[in-house]
């Protein structure tokens, strides 16, 4: 590919993808188990209240000021192709313009006059990989105790923290991220504390701030833990929680908490709508992100190892009313494979990093492969910015212990454990994570099957732009932090 | 005679049975030699009484030998996993599992072989990755008493950079050679098979500064050679002190001597330079681990004829020493001449990851001979296990038959021989597996099953 078309074709594609950014940054995002009735309240009224305490006034202050890079009408021609969305079409056609997939069909299938030609014969397409456990920017590298940001460790609840407060845009690890063809990243808090704080999800290109990767309408998360580390954290302190039932006292203080001051806020917008007299509440972070849960519109993404552990966890939401999304690590999600099913709860786990502490010993290279035959959604995330760039190769061990007892794991389903599966739980499914006309053109282009230790990320398009290019060091961008540094960030 | 030694022949008594008679060959097989044969499209590899007995395309299966059709899938000799903690480390979160750590009384007198753990689950788990031998290895520093997690809350919330080396010795211990065979009583055939020290950032954090580390490095060298020469007066109490123990002292001596190999863990170029200076100086046979910025000196490592262990998934500036860390550091190294070893983790449980950072090698620029070989020969000659690490006739006869290219993600061994016995090919990962994949609805809970 030349890059002679960049300039003259990127005015029109950033227009085109910034009018498609807006509207999907006005994209009303909801859990999918929305709380019942609990209608918003009315802005102008609450806006009686000074700047800054009501929080459901402004639920972003600190928007996206994300901008897609520059992209133009480009077709791959002649690729092996998987969907995400459970097709493989050997030798196809994938075009992409102003930033969106515009087709993706059989060989054949006519290519715009004007689009610019990529050969894929023997070359493999997907989705952009999405890594929905990620520490990048929040734990980066250099791994240094200035800029270990990741976990708040001063109290069990820290739910009104934000992982983007805590990122590093500078972090090399995006780059290297990158390079391996991930494009969409959820970057959680650390799993010290009961409730950890709120989850970013980002696109991943350079920025200089935090609001310049974050993905334009993407809902927010929170991260809470079970087990073993915020009892030990906090035990260690001589406070609560210090054993297993501590840790459960926690959260169900926690949400009666949420519940209390749900209400309470409830009950002032009710009476301000009605024009009654009202005490305005006093606003809460920890209990802003807390009640969001509760009204169906922040996620609960759960470090949980332990089957028994899940169980409970999943009885905890029942009693207050919210959903849990997935279940992270989840070394034991094979367990309880059908309870998960039923429930419509993720795993994201490794395909078999286990045994390093009592709660992953009974991690299982065919977790993955069992809990997705039980039919729930599997997720295979990295927790490891050295994993994040093999995630596709992590697939491949996964769902290659899973034929290893003949359970026939297709490419084409795997794929989606990297792909359509983690944009569900990280609620960006409608945007990205399957190659399908519409959604956004966050596409890779792979030197061979994807789950073979031997494939590489060609070219990596975010959004239609391009993001990577291993052929073209004109595409391959270094961190601040790398200039001057020795091997001036270059990484292969 | 020395102690493993004589663990080895009792260890040979209880063994010798009909398997270590048992003539095998198998057929069919694509044969990665990891020797000078090189790879052998198709072909037979015959075992005998525990050893190589044929390798070729026109072999003939001896009459009465059992066969076994490798389907045209590959044959290699076992893996040889280097700097592991293989044996030593069951749970890395539970700190009485460990028994990889010095301790602070001692330093280079630590021998890991008395505490290597046969009945470890992981020793199976290695069999399953294709290891059937291991240098397991001491880590460094004083030891701790949590996982990742709790130096985590340690020291972020204390707002401070210990790195939990206060008190520790600059030398982590001596490393011993295990083997990965199930039921035998010990696996350790050889200890005391190198010195292991962490140099650069590790050092510096024990001894105040790289230059502290250095200075106190060649001073402890020079009072083990004096000590080896003044053994007599120091038992009459009439020798000069010495800053270390006497137990230190005498694990020093072979190193001093050039017997020993010195393991040296470093990263960053200018530690790899004054490293390979003050071995040329102290006349040290060493071995360098991690090496991340090896690529900078590819050509003086050479030069040096030193061999290198990597890990080369390592791309990341992890570290402020590891700021050059890429992808083809390996390819660099290995066509400068160098002769490198490949990795997994030091942890156990990314052991299986040696085979797939083969391949993560050849993706990025080493020939695939050369990655087999990094994983089995070039193991064997750094470590002077050469009887060992190749397909040939009169080797010991640790072979891997695999469903196909041992470096791949979707492939895995499917019969591991160790000194020509064949192993049990299960592990508590796979019998967990097992239970829940065929769970039988009858009512009784699986723990029935």
């Amino acid at each position: 590919m030349q890059r002679r078309w960049v300039m003259p074709a990127c005015a029109v594609a950033a227009v085109l993808a910034l009018g498609a950014c807006a509207t999907e940054g006005g994209t009303n995002v909801t859990g999918d188990h929305a709380a019942n009735g609990a209608a918003p309240a009315s802005k102008e009224k609450s806006k009686a209240l000074p700047m800054g305490l009501d929080a459901s006034v402004n639920a972003d202050p600190f928007p996206s000021t994300y901008r897609p890079l520059p992209g133009r009408l480009t077709a791959i021609v002649g690729a092996n192709i998987l969907t995400g969305a459970g097709q493989e079409i050997d030798g196809g056609v994938v075009v992409m313009d102003g930033g969106k997939i515009l087709v993706v069909g059989p060989a054949g299938t006519a290519v715009p006059a004007n689009a610019v030609l990529i050969d894929g014969k023997g070359k493999w397409v997907t989705p952009g990989v999405i890594d929905a456990h990620s520490h990048l920017g929040v734990y980066p590298t250099p791994a240094v105790p200035s800029r270990s940001d990741g976990n708040e460790l001063t109290d069990p609840n820290t739910a009104g923290v934000w992982a983007e407060h805590s990122i590093w845009p500078e972090d090399p690890g995006f780059d290297r991220a990158r390079a391996g063809g991930v494009t969409t990243l959820e970057i959680l808090p650390g799993s010290g504390n009961l409730f950890g704080g709120r989850a970013s999800i980002i696109k991943n290109v350079p920025s200089i701030t935090t609001q310049g990767m974050k993905f334009p309408g993407a809902p927010y998360s929170l991260k809470m833990a079970c087990g073993e580390n915020p009892k030990r954290v906090y035990g260690g302190k001589g406070r609560a929680p210090s054993t297993a039932m501590g840790n459960v006292a926690g959260y169900r203080n926690g949400w009666i908490n949420a519940a209390d001051y749900k209400r309470k806020w409830d009950d002032y917008h009710a009476k301000f709508d009605k024009g009654e007299k009202a005490d305005a509440p006093k606003r809460d972070l920890t209990l802003d992100t807390l009640a969001g849960v509760l009204r169906g519109d922040i996620r609960i993404q759960n470090h949980c190892y332990r089957a028994d552990e899940m169980a409970t966890m999943i009885d905890i939401s029942h009693e207050f009313g919210f959903h849990i999304v997935m279940f992270h690590h989840a070394s034991e999600g094979y367990k309880v494979a059908a309870l998960l099913a039923k429930e419509g709860i993720c795993i994201a786990t490794w395909a078999d990093w286990a045994g390093f502490k009592m709660e992953s010993l009974d991690g299982i290279e065919a977790n993955a492969a069992l809990t997705h035959r039980a039919g729930a959604c599997v997720v295979i995330h990295s927790d490891d910015a050295t994993i994040t760039q093999h995630l596709n190769q992590e697939a491949g061990i996964a769902m290659g212990a899973g034929n290893r007892i003949g359970l026939n794991i297709t490419p084409a389903e795997a794929i989606a454990w990297i792909t359509l599966n983690p944009a569900k739980a990280i609620g960006v499914d409608k945007m990205t994570g399957s190659l399908e006309p519409g959604k956004q053109a966050d596409v890779v282009l792979w030197s061979a099957n994807p789950f073979s230790i031997y494939a590489k990320a060609d070219k990596v398009f975010i959004d239609g732009g391009l993001a990577f290019d291993r052929a073209d060091p004109r595409y391959q961008p270094k961190s601040d932090f790398e200039l001057g540094q020795p091997g001036e960030g270059a990484f292969q | 005679m020395s102690r493993a030694l004589l663990l080895a022949l009792a260890a040979s008594a209880v063994l010798t049975g009909t398997a270590f008679a048992e003539t095998i060959a198998i057929t069919n097989a694509k044969i990665e030699t990891a020797g000078a044969a090189g790879e052998i499209a198709l072909g037979t590899v015959v075992i005998k009484d525990g050893k190589i007995a044929a390798v070729g395309a026109s072999v003939t299966t001896p009459s009465g030998a059992r066969v076994i059709d490798a389907k045209g899938g590959v044959v290699t000799p076992g893996l040889i996993a280097a700097s592991t903690n293989l044996g030593l480390s069951e749970v890395e979160g539970v700190r009485a599992t460990r028994d990889e750590f010095a301790g602070t009384d001692i330093g280079a007198a630590f021998d890991v072989s008395y505490g290597v753990n046969p009945a470890s689950t992981m020793i199976p788990l290695a069999r399953q990755s294709g290891v059937t031998r291991a240098v397991t290895a001491p880590s460094g520093g004083r030891g701790f008493g949590g996982d990742q997690d709790e130096i985590e809350a340690d020291t972020l919330t204390a707002g401070t950079d210990s790195g939990h080396s206060a008190g520790a010795s600059l030398f982590a211990g001596q490393a011993a050679g295990i083997t990965t065979a199930a039921g035998s009583p010990d696996l350790v055939f050889k200890s005391k098979m190198a010195m292991v020290i962490d140099l650069g950032d590790a050092g510096a954090r024990i001894a105040g500064s790289r230059g502290s580390a250095i200075v106190l490095l060649k001073s402890t060298l020079e009072a083990a050679r004096h000590y080896a020469a003044n053994r007599a007066a120091y038992d009459r109490g009439q020798s000069r002190d010495y800053h270390i123990a006497r137990e230190d002292l005498e694990a020093l001596i072979p190193v001093v001597e050039g017997r020993m190999p010195l393991l040296v863990r470093v990263h960053r170029a200018s530690d790899i330079h004054q490293v390979l200076r003050l071995a040329h100086e102290e006349r040290l046979k060493i071995i360098l681990e991690g090496c991340e910025e090896g690529w900078l000196v590819a050509a003086e490592i050479a030069a040096a004829n030193v061999p290198v262990l990597i890990d080369t998934e390592a791309d990341l500036p992890e570290q402020f020493e590891s700021l050059g860390a890429r992808l083809d550091n390996a390819a660099r190294l290995q066509a400068a001449g160098v002769t490198i070893g490949i990795e997994g983790s030091h942890d156990f449980n990314n052991l299986r990851q040696a085979r797939f950072n083969a391949g993560t090698a050849v993706a990025n620029g080493l020939p695939y001979p050369a990655a087999i070989k990094a994983v089995t020969s070039n193991m064997a000659r750094i470590f002077g296990l050469g009887d060992t690490g190749a397909l040939e006739v009169g080797k010991t006869a640790d072979v891997v038959v695999w469903s196909g290219d041992p470096l791949e993600t979707t492939t895995w061994p499917t019969a591991v021989f160790i000194d020509g016995r064949e192993q049990p090919m299960t592990s508590r990962g796979l019998q967990l597996r097992d239970r829940y994949a065929k769970h039988p609805d009858d009512g009784y809970p699986l723990a029935y099953h």
